[in-house]
């Protein structure tokens, strides 16, 4: 790739600037919505606020009930983690560093749960959570998303595995250890990049699932944030000021997360997208 | 422990390999079994996890789909197809396989095309080029019920922005009802959809760039090839694996959307942009004909399958060679 001369990069920047404004306006556009009050909101829509009320901020940051689902989606989300990284890692340890009989079918039999959406199972997984008492319970969300993360997870994973130079394996062998013990004091602590990369993916979705939360959380305490908003909204349909609120301050966790793994984020869709 | 991870007998350094005997084969026969029951241990958390919450609720929904069905106790009502017959004379799961493939064709001929311009743009060396793939990407990590809500605001008649632009450079008319008038309502929701996802399918093609080697492109450009003809010829066959994967996650997200619709229009207006998952959930869980909301699962898990499979016996094939198919080779 060559560097060319700046003014010939004139009308990419032109492309660039209109889409990253497109991209920024409606973001920008609920932060200092929420700055108004409702009424405001209807007299000038667009413009800066005329007097920055930070009141609708204010009093959702205040209530007990905005904290409550971020406590929630964070117990879920740092829970369906662990699960996910510590039944995944397992597998594709299994997967990458033996030969045994049944391999390749156990492989496609969790590759195959890529391509089946979610909805699919919807409706007899509930009624399965149902009959097993796990409705209105963490865990009813907690398992079924480990489960569903598996199959990309146990992919991204072997790829790394398989990386690891099977002299070490020897080695390791050789002074006594275990496979356990080879999984646990060698192969993680030298894939603790991988797994910080399937730990951000595993967060980020679980943080903004939806549907399964929606099915398995009839009572408002478990609720997770994107059920809030939608609730929030419902409630104060009329009073559009405070709902712009609501979703800035709902959007946060998500975005500062973001802009600390990036990396690991990115490196893992490309590695879960390229590696299939 | 003597037990290595390979169940093939290796010359280890400074070891002699025993003479073959009886009692050593019967021995490594055991070897041999012990070896697959620590491989298969591994296996067993995942597997069960796998089976009860993923592959269990598939199979009972097939099962389910052949009954009449309220969802309490167990399906006793057998009526055979009768809930497919149905289904295919239902107008609303017609409309929803008609705007499912709807929505794969806007994203293949619109929404992915402008993802590989702009990530061919971001792949030059530029000024904010860091910013802007951060901008682009970030959507993605909102909440497609987050992003619902804000466009339904952004969309809202009159008082919304997407109004108020309008009407500020004097295009009133083009604005009104976005979600509201049935034949806007799929554009304005395949708008949303584009806002928050080609920046994912943008950063996938620049990991796909990024991996093109350099010297292939000056050599065309040696060779006196313009700017088209080297992305022509150079830059889009090597991109080929990427461009598949991205199409593969753009058909199989269309197939199951649901969030997005479900906080912003609920399928209205009078059903104009309902998914098949939306129509799934309004049976299974607001009418209780549970039985045939099983059959719309049926023919989404059917189309999905269909789909894959084809897609991974026709287009996939290529690049998936090497990564599962030689497995085996491998580990050893």
């Amino acid at each position: 790739m060559t560097a060319r001369s700046g003014r010939k990069n004139l009308p990419t920047h032109v492309i660039l600037v209109v889409v990253g404004a497109v991209m920024v306006v409606p973001l920008l556009y609920a932060v200092l919505s929420g700055f108004k009050s409702t009424d405001e909101l209807s007299r000038n829509p667009v413009g800066l606020p005329e007097s920055w009320v930070a009141g609708n901020y204010t009093d959702i940051l205040g209530s007990g009930d905005f904290w409550r689902l971020i406590g929630n989606s964070t117990l879920i989300a740092v829970g369906t983690t662990v699960l996910i990284v510590a039944v995944s890692a397992l597998s594709a340890f299994s997967f990458a560093r033996f030969a045994f009989r049944g391999r390749e079918g156990l492989f496609t039999l969790f590759t195959m749960g890529l391509m089946f959406p979610f909805a699919v199972a919807a409706l007899p997984l509930f009624l399965l959570l149902r009959s097993m008492g796990l409705l209105d319970n963490p865990l009813g969300v907690i398992l079924p998303q480990a489960a569903f993360g598996l199959p990309m997870t146990i992919i991204i994973l072997r790829g790394f595995f398989r990386e690891i130079p099977g002299e070490l394996e020897e080695a390791a062998t050789l002074d006594g250890c275990s496979p356990f013990g080879f999984f646990w004091r060698v192969l993680l602590p030298m894939a603790r990049p991988a797994l910080g990369t399937v730990s951000v993916l595993a967060v980020v979705t679980s943080w903004n699932n939806f549907f399964l939360p929606l099915l398995v959380f009839t009572d408002s305490t478990w609720w997770t944030i994107p059920i809030g908003v939608q609730q929030f909204q419902g409630q104060y349909s009329a009073d559009y000021a405070r709902v712009f609120a609501y979703l800035v301050l709902a959007m946060v966790p998500a975005l500062a997360f973001y802009s600390v793994a990036e990396r690991q984020l990115v490196g893992g869709l490309t590695a879960g997208a390229t590696k299939g | 422990m003597t037990s290595t991870f390979l169940p093939d007998k290796r010359t280890r350094p400074g070891v002699e390999p025993a003479p073959p005997s009886a009692d050593h084969a019967r021995g490594r026969a055991r070897r041999r079994l012990l070896h697959w029951l620590t491989a298969v241990a591994f296996q067993v958390p995942a597997l069960v996890l796998f089976l009860v919450l993923v592959l269990l609720p598939m199979l009972f929904a097939l099962y389910a789909a052949f009954f009449r069905w309220g969802g309490f106790g167990m399906p006793s009502d057998y009526i055979g197809g009768d809930n497919f017959t149905r289904l295919f004379e239902d107008p609303v799961f017609l409309g929803d396989l008609w705007r499912c493939l709807l929505l794969v064709v806007l994203s293949l001929a619109i929404q992915l095309p402008f993802a590989l311009a702009m990530a061919v743009l971001l792949n030059q060396k530029l000024r904010g080029r860091a910013f802007y793939r951060m901008l682009f990407f970030g959507p993605y990590v909102l909440s497609e019920a987050i992003t619902g809500v804000l466009f339904g605001m952004i969309f809202a008649p009159d008082d919304g922005l997407a109004d108020q632009i309008l009407g500020g450079i004097g295009l009133d008319g083009l604005g009104g009802e976005w979600f509201a008038d049935p034949s806007n309502v799929m554009a304005t929701l395949f708008l949303v959809m584009t806002w928050k996802y080609f920046g994912f399918h943008m950063m996938l093609y620049l990991a796909g760039l990024q991996s093109i080697p350099a010297e292939l492109t000056e050599a065309a450009l040696i060779d006196g090839a313009n700017a088209w003809q080297r992305f022509r010829s150079v830059t889009l066959p090597l991109l080929a694996p990427t461009l598949r994967i991205s199409v593969f996650l753009s058909v199989i997200g269309a197939i199951q959307l649901f969030d997005l619709v479900w906080v912003t229009t609920a399928g209205g207006p009078d059903h104009h942009s309902e998914t098949m998952a939306v129509t799934m959930f309004q049976y299974g869980f607001k009418r209780y004909q549970v039985g045939y909301a099983s059959a719309i699962s049926v023919v989404m898990f059917g189309i999905s399958l269909v789909f894959a499979l084809a897609y991974q016996r026709f287009v996939l094939r290529r690049d998936l060679q090497g990564a599962t198919t030689t497995m085996r080779g491998v580990a050893k």
